[in-house]
């Protein structure tokens, strides 16, 4: 904890270590609540990826190191500590810490809430891991915990056991902790604005906060309601939810489920869109482009979001198809207008590449790969072909996991400054991108190809068809590769902490509220707030004065189509919008 | 800046009538959204209901049992009591919108004593329902719903007994009541998922 409070030494000093332990202990700052978060997600994105070590290591040969029970826990507990530990904790890390100040808010609307949902997170996260020394041993029926294999049907031949409760229980905390996060991001976006950032000025990032937060709000109960359901299926007499012998239905909890864990997927992935959108407007040193096309972009995601559940369920012969599928190919839509916004916004734009931009721009790539095959997927007979291969797994890994991870890798970069008042060292940076990079588009596309050639997921052996154990060795190398670039992050983090150049409060030139305050922020983050007139603030406040007698900047800003940063002359809300 | 007036606002008459005219802070904000979170989770189990009732073979209490009294008399009475009190606590709300904070308390008292009462009810009827949770679908169904929708109102009348003794302490006025207007609408949450609880339940079996 001395060094996590490193950074903000001058609150501390002279203050004992049990002081400052006490202080994080107890806080209700958003900031600090916000570096929590990411310190623990972090954590726990290690141990996921611990696991995947693992298995990339009985499969790189064919031929078995461990059981297949264990293989089975061991996917599990990475799908499950990576999607319910890492990736939705650690968009909350960011819209905790970022979005107050992007706003110009002193703290959250419900800081003591926001400091509950973190204590939630953390004991539900710490109930799901302890499974491991549960009898019977952990969850083992994937991170989707399909019935009946979740419960003793009297088939089984090993019903799982107590770490199967612990799962549904943890889960549930974790569901609680996002829910009252949800309420707290909403509020505070709706009600703690600074006066003048009307709902056309959030910076992006909070745009897609609120849209975020609304996917949770709204299908996170749902997932609860069938964790609860599979608990009471499980426990006592048991009840006749998901079990077909007692009456049950099976294919109700993948309704239940998906029509969470489709949503779920946005909310991974649209608050690495909102770093990445903030990124590209900083770096390519002009507005993002599009920008109210980006915040309908992202609504329209967010609503369809909830009417394409069934997708996974295509081969289940339970659902209605074609609907299923038309909703899923307009996805491909709003998506697209986000993926030619970026391109655009960097086209001419006087790009500059640091860490954080390169992983922008790599999340862009990686994205690109991921939405494509999600397209094929979409499409029913392709998804009956592919259905359970690996094809699968290099789909959603390309857009959910490792796009979502470069996202929020470049917003560590980006925002690493403000939390902690130093650079992360560039050299390393680079580094570790390009490790990354070239690991993990070595493991994933090489999954793509496997399943296309039918190799099946879950498994922990296979026949040596051709080409497979070449494959399959390429995608564990890989692995390690990415493995050895997160280990030059994480000496990069303490290597920054420790020894990293010092950043004033506006290293990157920003563009947003953020920037504005001292980094790290005060507790109370601002000492004053420049006047907003546009989704640009600080732009407005650095330039404003000198565009105000130049015609070309008018001009341009009509040839861009979104009217930002015309505010530096428009005073008014009411002249912006003739802009 | 812009020198204009500000125009006079014109309250929405139902959001008048539900939260007053007084700008929202943010705890009404909170527990508006919190509830919509509410109404996912019950429309969930609902979901799940309507599912499970799509297989009506197997939909009915394996041991046989059905309703032990039979008629739907009393689910109703307790029904119409129950999303009655959505009454007595909207005026608790208008009271204290005017200042009125004993009437508040009044109106308050009734809506405790037939919430309890609702309670009590459903203690019984647990008791004779003759059938237990792992009798098949409905009994499942029959316990899961009832049993968190009557979670959710005794959560909701510790909310609104912890409102009631700050009021007896002097608490809230005119201007400072967020804490009964987000009992109210919550309290009208829990009767309105009661309505499409219980009459599933009830008529489905018969």
């Amino acid at each position: 904890m001395a060094t996590l409070a490193g950074a903000q030494t001058s609150t501390y000093a002279g203050a004992t270590v049990w002081r400052v332990i006490l202080e994080w202990l107890t806080t209700v700052d958003h900031k600090k609540i916000g570096i929590m978060y990411l310190w623990t997600a972090g954590a726990f994105g290690l141990v996921g990826m611990a696991f995947s070590l693992v298995m990339r290591t009985e499969l790189a040969e064919t031929g078995t190191i461990i059981s297949a029970e264990t293989y089975n826990s061991i996917f599990t507990m990475h799908g499950s500590v990576m999607i319910f530990l890492f990736l939705l904790p650690i968009g909350a890390a960011f819209m905790n810490y970022s979005m107050p100040l992007q706003i110009g808010a002193l703290d959250m609307a419900f800081p003591r809430i926001n400091a509950l949902s973190f204590w939630i997170f953390l004991f539900g996260g710490v109930l799901l891991t302890l499974s491991f020394a549960a009898e019977g041993g952990t969850a083992s029926a994937g991170w989707t915990a399909y019935p009946p294999v979740t419960l003793d049907t009297g088939n089984n031949a090993e019903p799982p056991g107590a770490g199967m409760d612990m799962w549904l229980v943890g889960v549930i905390l974790l569901g609680q902790a996002s829910i009252f996060g949800s309420v707290n991001f909403l509020v505070t976006i709706f009600k703690m604005r600074a006066p003048g950032m009307t709902m056309w000025r959030l910076p992006l990032f909070t745009w897609t906060t609120l849209v975020t937060g609304l996917l949770i709000l709204l299908s996170t109960p749902v997932l609860a309601a069938a964790l609860v359901l599979g608990f009471i299926d499980r426990n006592g007499a048991g009840g006749a939810f998901f079990d077909p012998a007692a009456g049950g239905q099976p294919l109700l909890w993948q309704n239940l489920f998906w029509f969470y864990s489709h949503p779920a997927v946005y909310i991974m992935i649209l608050p690495a869109m909102g770093i990445v959108s903030d990124v590209f407007g900083v770096f390519t040193r002009r507005p993002v482009f599009g920008y109210r096309s980006m915040v309908l972009a992202l609504i329209a995601i967010g609503l369809l979001g909830f009417i394409v559940w069934a997708h996974h369920m295509f081969t289940t012969g339970g659902v209605f198809l074609p609907f299923f599928m038309g909703a899923t190919f307009l996805i491909a839509v709003p998506t697209g207008v986000k993926m030619f916004n970026w391109i655009t916004t960097m086209w001419r734009g006087s790009n500059i590449f640091p860490t954080a931009m390169l992983f922008s721009v790599g999340f862009l790539m990686l994205f690109l790969i991921g939405g494509i095959t999600g397209v094929f997927h979409a499409a029913v007979p392709v998804d009956f072909a592919l259905h359970d291969t690996y094809f699968v797994v290099g789909h959603f890994h390309y857009t959910m996991s490792i796009a979502a991870t470069f996202g929020f890798l470049a917003g560590c970069y980006y925002w690493f400054p403000k939390m902690f008042g130093k650079f992360m060292n560039e050299g390393l940076g680079k580094l570790h991108f390009w490790l990354v990079f070239i690991g993990v588009n070595l493991i994933f596309f090489t999954q793509l190809l496997l399943g296309l050639d039918g190799m099946p997921r879950r498994i922990n052996d296979y026949v040596d068809n051709p080409g497979w154990e070449l494959m399959n060795m390429l995608t564990t190398i890989g692995a390690f590769v990415s493995a050895a670039g997160m280990m030059v992050f994480l000496y990069n983090v303490f290597y920054s902490l420790k020894w990293g150049e010092r950043a004033g409060s506006d290293p990157w030139e920003g563009t947003t509220l953020e920037w504005a305050t001292t980094s790290p922020p005060p507790a109370h983050n601002f000492d004053s707030l420049p006047e907003i007139r546009s989704e640009r603030p600080l732009f407005d406040l650095r330039f404003g004065e000198r565009l105000q007698d130049d015609p070309h900047y008018h001009v341009n800003n009509g040839h861009n189509g979104n009217g930002s940063g015309s505010g530096a002359k428009a005073p008014t809300a009411s002249a912006r919008e003739e802009g | 800046m812009a020198a204009g007036a500000i125009p006079h606002k014109r309250v929405h008459p139902v959001r008048s009538f539900l939260v007053g005219d007084e700008p929202m802070t943010t705890g009404l904000w909170g527990i508006i959204f919190f509830i919509f979170s509410e109404i996912m989770f019950f429309a969930g189990l609902i979901a799940a209901m309507l599912a499970l009732h799509s297989d009506t073979l197997l939909w009915e209490p394996t041991n046989g049992a059905h309703r032990v009294h039979g008629d739907h008399l009393r689910p109703i009475l307790f029904t119409v009591l129950l999303v009655s009190t959505s009454i007595p606590m909207q005026f608790a709300a208008f009271s204290i919108r005017k200042g009125n904070r004993k009437a508040m308390l009044i109106n308050m008292g009734i809506v405790l004593v037939i919430g309890t009462a609702f309670i009590i009810n459903q203690y019984f009827e647990w008791e004779e329902a003759g059938f237990g949770i792992s009798d098949g679908p409905y009994a499942a169904t029959f316990y899961t719903l009832t049993g968190f929708h009557g979670a959710h109102v005794i959560g909701g009348l510790v909310f609104i007994f912890a409102q009631w003794l700050r009021g007896l302490l002097g608490h809230f006025d005119a201007k400072r009541n967020t804490a009964i207007e987000a009992a109210t609408l919550y309290w009208h949450f829990v009767g309105f998922v009661w309505l499409l609880v219980i009459f599933p339940l009830v008529f489905f079996l018969s």
